[in-house]
């Protein structure tokens, strides 16, 4: 009975690294995660979207997390990745990070809920906080993430 | 019974059956006498009316019973047809096409008995025809309300004139005329769809002449335990017998035999009924030359509806998938095609490039028939404004004739959904504001019926519909006068515009030069709403008009899509597609050339100035390396102002498949249309050259 409820209550994210610090993709939103191709750039678009890639024949726009963030922007390297995103009901955008670590199972008691400040745009962006191997993973809201209605 | 899953084809075979009523009316308003109208007409109410009646719509089976009545009339000649006649009977039509839109939007017909309509039509035939006709009609077979109190037993049933005569017609020919009393099971719950079930199997024998009660009561339940029927058939007693008993929950039947004919006094005054009766034969026979049976007329009437084309409804899903796919089986080849030139010079090239060649013949021609499934003739959207344009005509007095050409151009599905209201709105426009009235006409020397002139065709990659007329023309001072008025332009502006900037005011919103608002057009809602739908499909707008002479619009519309024809240029490092539709020549252009006229770029091309954007700076791209002495320019052009694009390289010419760049990014200027995918997998964008110039 235990064991069923912590199964139940334990979610799977995929970690990370956006420089030193660690984050935690849901893993239900994530669709793919593909090498850096040729990322083609969008004029006037906003500014943390670096452009289109083409992926598997669907046209996929790509953000810069550190931009969206407001960290200091993107260095390219082998490790970079792009994580495809698929939102429920919504089309997919792909996310370049830095470099994907691992996939860490987080039980309920292992996150903590950050409340959000009302103030602060980016609050939207982390809303919980988990610990893994004494890690501190920040977890993204992906809906927060691409709500771009308030910009 | 359930009947919803039918619903959809109901809606569209109705759609078609007006759709005949009215092209057919319209030729019967031309030609009173054309037989084939009147059994068409006939035919397609009586078609309606049964499925109305099968699906429950009550409303809409009286009304056309009625309309199916009067055309009986015409048919035997007791009715002329006169334009009052017609034009109760598009009336009629109106009112039908409204239940239509009920039923689309709710499943149900409304409660709108449209008895005006009826009682004017049965007015209309009382006093158009001979004396028993309008009595006759009440009591046609499928649904009369005479009041009948007389007792179950067939033999007290009162029968009319006409029935008589159609029973005694039957004997003539040898057909059998039976009387039928069926006893429905006392535990029955469902009474009138047990009858429903009973009337169905005797009419694939033969036809009931007369019920009692009347079918439109035993339909809705107001009988006891039994009903009367009177049916004529080829078949034998037994064999009708059986037919109605195998209906379960049906106690039983009692049945008896005329074999005299039923004489009385009234024979002369009959006449013409007996002529209807006749006229059933030949249409008949001629549908189904193997049965020349009488008593099948009005079983084969129903199926008798004019042959439609050999078609299967495809949902036009489906046509997206396969779309899709030629889609990527073009991306594919493109990659084939690119791998080609890079890689040539190898012993096999020169069969791998006669393979390309024939692969890309084959995407080619497979595009195009998958492109050919969704186009349809643009006769569909067309088809209704003859009729509209009749109804102008009198609501507007104004004298009119509409011709259409070209109705065989083809658009894509998705075009010719949307393209309907815009050429409605044109029309009505050309009606209400662009005739004169026929007195100023003829005093103008014009011929006093105004012509209209809807004209499809195709140009390259474009389908072009014009939609004229030959009225007064846009008055370009009067609509500055108004724009001044309503302060959509300052004095200074209205002094240095042109005639075509004063044109285009015309497109913008909330601008009416009606002088009164009619009910036609002019409620400042109009052509701005017209331009937003076009251009939303990809294409453009236009005015042509001299004044007293009239105005044409000009509708430019992408032929697909999805798939484009593009010019593949170089800006930059950068690769950018631009529509080869808007593209009118390629120019090299010494760099002396360019000259400024108010601190903006132009170039001189044979006699034309025209302006120059540098695609870098639109496009924020870094000019790397020096200009060149000479430079390439892409002229474009929307309607007739151009504009000169400055880029680096041409790449080529390119079919190209559009796709989406998504919600998320925000492409405000509408400057990138799209985007797409190179042979090499490489992503360029799609350039909307319309926003350029």
């Amino acid at each position: 009975m235990d064991n069923n409820k912590t199964e139940y209550n334990s979610v799977q994210y995929i970690v990370v690294n956006l420089g030193d610090e660690q984050y935690g993709i849901d893993i239900k939103y994530v669709d793919n995660i593909v090498r850096l191709q040729k990322i083609t750039r969008v004029p006037k678009a906003q500014n943390f979207f670096n452009g289109v890639i083409n992926l598997r024949g669907e046209i996929i726009p790509v953000m810069s997390v550190r931009k969206r963030f407001g960290l200091e922007a993107d260095i390219f390297t082998d490790k970079t990745r792009i994580i495809v995103i698929k939102p429920e009901q919504q089309e997919a955008i792909g996310i370049l990070v830095d470099v994907v670590k691992e996939v860490v199972t987080l039980k309920e008691d292992q996150i903590e809920k950050v409340y959000a400040d009302g103030n602060d745009e980016k609050s939207k962006f982390i809303t919980a906080v988990g610990k893994s191997h004494d890690n501190l993973i920040s977890l993204m809201n992906i809906n927060g993430v691409l709500d771009f209605q308030t910009l | 019974m359930d009947v919803s899953q039918y619903l959809e084809i109901f809606i569209d075979e109705t759609k078609e059956h007006l759709q005949t009523l009215s092209e057919q009316l319209m030729i019967l308003e031309q030609e009173p006498k054309n037989e084939e109208s009147i059994n068409e007409i006939f035919r397609a109410a009586h078609s309606l009316k049964g499925m109305a009646g099968t699906m429950g719509f009550k409303r809409m089976q009286h009304l056309t019973h009625m309309m199916e009545n009067a055309f009986s009339e015409v048919r035997s000649g007791n009715l002329n047809v006169t334009e009052d006649l017609v034009d109760i009977l598009f009336q009629c039509l109106d009112a039908l096409e409204a239940y239509l839109d009920l039923i689309m939007d709710s499943a149900d017909e409304g409660t709108e008995d449209n008895e005006a309509i009826i009682t004017r039509l049965n007015n209309f035939m009382s006093g158009g025809s001979n004396a028993p006709a309008p009595v006759a009609k009440a009591e046609e077979p499928k649904k009369e309300e005479k009041p009948e109190g007389g007792s179950p037993n067939t033999k007290n049933i009162k029968l009319a004139d006409f029935e008589i005569h159609a029973i005694n017609e039957a004997l003539e020919k040898g057909l059998n005329v039976y009387t039928f009393t069926v006893y429905v099971d006392e535990n029955c719950i469902l009474k009138a769809a047990r009858a429903f079930l009973v009337f169905k199997a005797i009419e694939e024998l033969g036809e009931i002449i007369k019920s009692n009660p009347s079918v439109q009561d035993i339909e809705d339940e107001k009988f006891d335990l039994s009903f009367d029927l009177f049916i004529i058939s080829g078949e034998s007693i037994d064999k009708v017998k059986a037919a109605i008993e195998n209906v379960s929950e049906i106690k039983g039947t009692e049945s008896n035999k005329i074999s005299e004919k039923i004489s009385n006094g009234v024979i002369t005054e009959e006449k013409p009924k007996q002529e209807e009766v006749k006229e059933t034969v030949p249409a008949t026979t001629s549908n189904v030359p193997e049965k020349p049976k009488t008593a099948q007329a009005p079983a084969n009437k129903t199926s008798g509806k004019p042959v439609v084309n050999r078609t299967v409804r495809v949902d036009i899903e489906k046509l997206d998938v396969l779309m899709n796919l030629v889609s990527e089986l073009i991306i594919a080849k493109n990659g084939l095609v690119s791998v080609s030139a890079t890689e040539g010079n190898g012993e096999n090239s020169q069969s791998f490039n006669e393979q390309i060649e024939y692969l890309e013949r084959v995407t080619t021609n497979l595009h195009e028939s998958v492109m050919k499934v969704r186009m349809m003739p643009i006769e569909t959207v067309t088809q209704k404004f003859p009729k509209m344009i009749r109804d102008l005509s009198k609501k507007l007095e104004k004298q009119m004739k509409l011709t259409i050409t070209g109705e065989d151009t083809e658009l894509d599905r998705t075009v010719i959904d949307e393209i309907g209201d815009p050429l409605q709105h044109l029309l009505r426009n050309s009606a209400d504001h662009g005739l004169e009235s026929s007195e100023l006409r003829a005093e103008r020397g014009k011929d006093p019926v105004g012509s209209i002139v809807l004209n499809a065709y195709q140009d390259g990659n474009n389908v072009v519909i014009e939609v004229g007329d030959d009225g007064n023309g846009i008055d370009v001072e009067k609509v500055r006068d108004k724009a001044l008025e309503k302060g959509n332009i300052t004095p200074e502006q209205a002094e240095t515009m042109t005639d075509k900037e004063v044109i285009d005011l015309l497109f913008k919103p909330s601008f009416s030069t009606a002088k009164k608002v009619t009910d036609v057009s002019g409620r400042g809602v109009g052509l701005d709403v017209v331009k937003t739908k076009i251009e939303s499909l990809g294409g453009d707008i236009e005015v042509k008009t001299e004044l007293g002479e009239g105005s044409t619009f000009i509708i430019r519309l992408p032929l697909t899509l999805a798939i484009i024809q593009a010019l593949m240029v170089e800006v930059g490092n950068e690769k950018y597609a631009i529509s080869l539709g808007s593209i009118q020549t390629i120019e090299d252009v010494e760099k002396t050339e360019i000259k400024y006229v108010h601190q903006k770029e132009v170039i001189n091309l044979r006699g034309s100035v025209i302006p120059i954007i540098r695609l870098h700076e639109v496009l924020d791209i870094e000019k790397a390396d020096e200009e060149a002495d000479t430079l390439t320019v892409v002229i474009i052009k929307k309607g007739d102002r151009q504009a000169g694009l400055l880029i680096d390289r041409l790449i080529g010419q390119q079919e190209i498949v559009i796709k989406s760049l998504g919600k998320y990014i925000a492409n405000s200027s509408k400057l990138i249309s799209g985007a797409t995918i190179l042979g090499d997998g490489e992503v360029a964008l799609i350039i909307d050259a319309n926003t350029l110039v």
